[in-house]
């Protein structure tokens, strides 16, 4: 039920928007259309502007997942992992979760057709990759897109999330599918 | 931070690379990648400017000041240095809410614009101020109340019960945004993350520059 309010929201929410703006917006006498391509003419330079940033996160990541490293990191981790219950298996889909979100998904996918889509390690990994964010993706992207070199805290304080949210999403489903 | 992690994932890679003999696989992922994030960068330029052009028709009616007035108790918490007036707080509501939505589209153009107006209030224009990583906070942690891919991909498999994650992912995500937001404020008070000692570096190469 409520999944299904949602979905009907979600369909909804763009076209209420494109439509609510621009009207309230009228009626305020705001001249839509000039308004419009004012704004838009960023779109270009904004992305333009974040191709440095991106290439520089996205090479070294891909680099580092098609070197193995990421298993020799794993197979590292494994007993602190075993220790809170975390399945083996479903390791490598959180690891990979704020580095690069068409690897986890991959991943994700590939955990589900081996186990299942209603298996516990299917359920956790749809958890893990619904829960968190591909941190070093938004980091790359919203920093270069106003030229940010010096990140300080953010990427600590989004790590601390992406565990914590990893954290959580074990514990729920221990509770709920369990 | 990103030098040590940026490095740090380049060497190792080429180091465990040679180990395992997949050098050639590395250096085809650098290209590979590189390329991937050209195409990633142009494919955001059509909706970021539809965003970009709804949002300004959005400003100039006074709807993403409106918003900013309703969170204005929230906000004030969040980001203290911002005026609560600030356009920079209407357009992260509006980023907040794509999120929500799982309306991902819309939400990084919304928080490309919302990071632009927080760099106007940013007093080191290559530093990250305080209110960016809290912002960021909010972003990586990311509230989902849709995950719409993960959904996808159960269907596709076959689940009996695709949304079932829906509940658990929508209590881990509120786990990982709170985590976020609390830890970086309180990250934001270490010394080694202060801005001043960036400030005094950046005098030192200016005077460098002048000499």
């Amino acid at each position: 039920m409520f999944a299904k309010i949602i979905g009907v929201f979600s369909t909804w929410a763009i076209p209420v928007l494109l439509f609510v703006i621009p009207v309230v917006a009228f009626t305020k006498k705001v001249k839509v259309y000039e308004s419009f391509v004012d704004g838009a003419k960023e779109g270009f330079d904004v992305a333009v502007k974040i191709i440095p940033y991106l290439v520089a996160i996205l090479v070294a990541i891909g680099m580092f997942r098609a070197s193995g490293a990421m298993d020799i990191f794993i197979k590292l981790i494994s007993p602190l992992t075993n220790l809170i219950g975390l399945p083996a298996e479903a390791l490598p889909a959180a690891l990979m979760r704020p580095l690069s979100g068409s690897g986890s998904l991959g991943i994700a996918t590939e955990l589900m057709v081996e186990h299942g889509p209603d298996s516990f390690i299917g359920r956790l990994v749809s958890t893990f990759y619904g829960s968190t964010e591909t941190t070093f993706y938004v980091i790359a992207v919203y920093f270069g897109a106003v030229g940010i070199k010096k990140t300080r805290h953010a990427i600590p304080g989004g790590l601390i999330g992406d565990l914590a949210g990893l954290l959580a999403a074990l514990f729920i489903c221990k509770i709920v599918f369990g | 931070m990103l030098n040590y992690i940026w490095l740090g994932l380049m060497a190792i890679a080429i180091f465990v690379g040679a180990l395992n003999g997949r050098l050639a696989e590395v250096t085809n992922a650098a290209f590979e990648y590189a390329e991937i994030s050209v195409d990633i960068a142009l494919g955001l330029i059509g909706i970021m400017a539809l965003w970009l052009g709804i949002m300004k028709i959005a400003q100039e009616a006074g709807i993403v000041n409106f918003l900013a007035k309703a969170i204005k108790p929230i906000s004030k918490r969040l980001f203290p240095e911002i005026p609560s007036d600030h356009p920079a707080i209407g357009a992260m509501v509006l980023n907040i809410a794509a999120n929500w939505l799982g309306l991902s589209n819309a939400a990084t153009p919304l928080g490309l614009k919302a990071m632009e107006e927080l760099q106007k209030l940013n007093e080191n224009k290559d530093t990250a101020s305080n209110a960016m990583a809290t912002f960021l906070a909010l972003n990586t942690g990311s509230i989902t109340l849709i995950p719409a891919t993960i959904i996808g991909v159960r269907v596709s498999l076959g689940s009996t019960n695709p949304t079932e994650i829906i509940g658990t992912t929508i209590f881990a995500s509120t786990f990982a945004t709170i985590f976020a937001v609390t830890g970086t404020k309180l990250l934001q008070r270490l010394p080694m993350f202060k801005i001043g000692d960036v400030e005094e570096k950046e005098n030192t190469d200016e005077v460098k520059e002048v000499k």
